[in-house]
């Protein structure tokens, strides 16, 4: 009897909804779009949480700037708050030491992370998950009871090719997916919008490619005035995602 | 895992399911040394949450299985104990006890590499009810 299954559902207890950022493909924006979405929605006075699955390259706080920040500790964890959004990380822990765990360690490590994390009240937790259709994403859709996806890609056929078979899983595995979200498009095509329609999915829009934001990654606040950002604002809210 | 006050819900949640509503007399639990949990803590935490519950009754008891590991790359085993930590790797240990991987190596080879054989994890490895 394994104690710390019976306690997540308890975590997980006040959390609304539960909303994973995938993609089959690295390096497509997962995590910028993950955290820009966590902090749209607390602007708009949403209780938000932001849990980085990514264990063997955790970044959400590198977009936030809070490596270095430690979560307290009460009857568990509280998540690091940054900008209203609750957020927990590895980094936190590990800070820059590698992390090379396998596919077990990893399943361990979102156990306990989910069983030592103190949410409280949440309208949304969002999900950032590492690429592919690994322990993670597999144990996220399993421990995350009611999970839904929102698919990212960029436009390349490489990314489009890895996507289509992480559609194939969270179908499989009856998770509703939200829509699929277009990144980095520097061109018009319709490349992803078609897919999109292939898959049976809704194409909720497209980012552009934006050179300024690496000067915004670690500034909240200048997160906010870049492109991206406007753009995924006006997705959000078209697709009811901030309301 | 965890947090002792943590880890003192989630052991008598479980506990508390698989009686299945029968009275519990005892528990035995067992605790890997790499959750580094402070039994006296637990020990406190678990008889202050179990008052008025189907276990303030039970008597329990820990047991601590020493942590074990494994070199993937020369077969070396070591324990915890011949590890160098700092009090902030042995914190971070004591949460998310994957983050060995982050701060261990072989004491051997060096390498990053390796499996815990033992000493992970909490388990309830005996459970007398009532019944």
């Amino acid at each position: 009897m394994d104690p710390r299954l019976a306690v997540i559902p308890f975590r997980l207890g006040g959390v609304k909804r539960i909303i994973v950022v995938c993609s089959g493909k690295g390096g497509v924006g997962k995590t910028l779009i993950s955290t820009l979405f966590a902090l749209l929605a607390s602007q708009r006075g949403k209780r938000v949480g932001l849990l980085d699955l990514d264990f063997h390259g955790p970044s959400v706080s590198v977009v936030l700037g809070c490596r270095g920040c430690t979560p307290l500790e009460d009857k568990g964890l509280i998540p690091v708050e940054v900008a209203g959004v609750k957020v927990m990380s590895l980094d936190f822990f590990a800070g820059s030491a590698p992390l090379p765990l396998r596919g077990r360690d990893a399943t361990e490590a979102l156990i306990e992370l989910l069983a030592v994390t103190r949410w409280g009240e949440l309208d949304l937790l969002v999900v950032d998950s590492p690429p592919g259709t690994g322990d993670e994403l597999l144990d996220a859709v399993r421990l995350l009871k009611g999970v839904e996806a929102l698919v990212v890609t960029t436009p390349s056929k490489l990314a489009l090719s890895s996507v289509s078979r992480l559609v194939g899983l969270l179908k499989a595995a009856r998770v509703p997916v939200l829509g699929v979200l277009e990144n980095m498009r520097v061109e018009d095509d319709v490349n992803v919008q078609r897919m999109a329609a292939e898959w049976g999915l809704v194409y909720l829009g497209w980012l552009p490619y934006d050179r300024d934001l690496e000067r915004a990654l670690g500034d909240p606040s200048a997160l906010f005035s870049t492109s991206v950002s406007r753009s995924l604002e006006r997705i959000l809210e078209t697709a009811n995602l901030l309301a | 895992m965890v947090h002792e006050w943590a880890l003192a819900e989630a052991v008598l949640a479980t506990a508390s399911r698989a009686a299945g509503g029968k009275i519990v007399k005892s528990l035995k639990v067992v605790l890997g040394e790499l959750q580094n949990v402070d039994v006296e803590i637990l020990r406190f935490a678990i008889s202050e949450l179990k008052r008025g519950t189907d276990l303030e009754a039970a008597e329990v008891e820990f047991e601590v299985e020493p942590a074990v590991f494994k070199c993937e790359v020369c077969g070396t085993e070591w324990r915890l104990d011949d590890a160098l930590l700092n009090d902030r790797e042995r914190e971070a240990i004591h949460f998310v006890p994957e983050l060995a991987h982050a701060f261990l190596k072989c004491t051997s080879c060096g390498s990053p590499d390796f499996r815990v054989v033992k000493g992970r994890g909490v388990w309830i490895k005996e459970l007398v009810s009532n019944g």
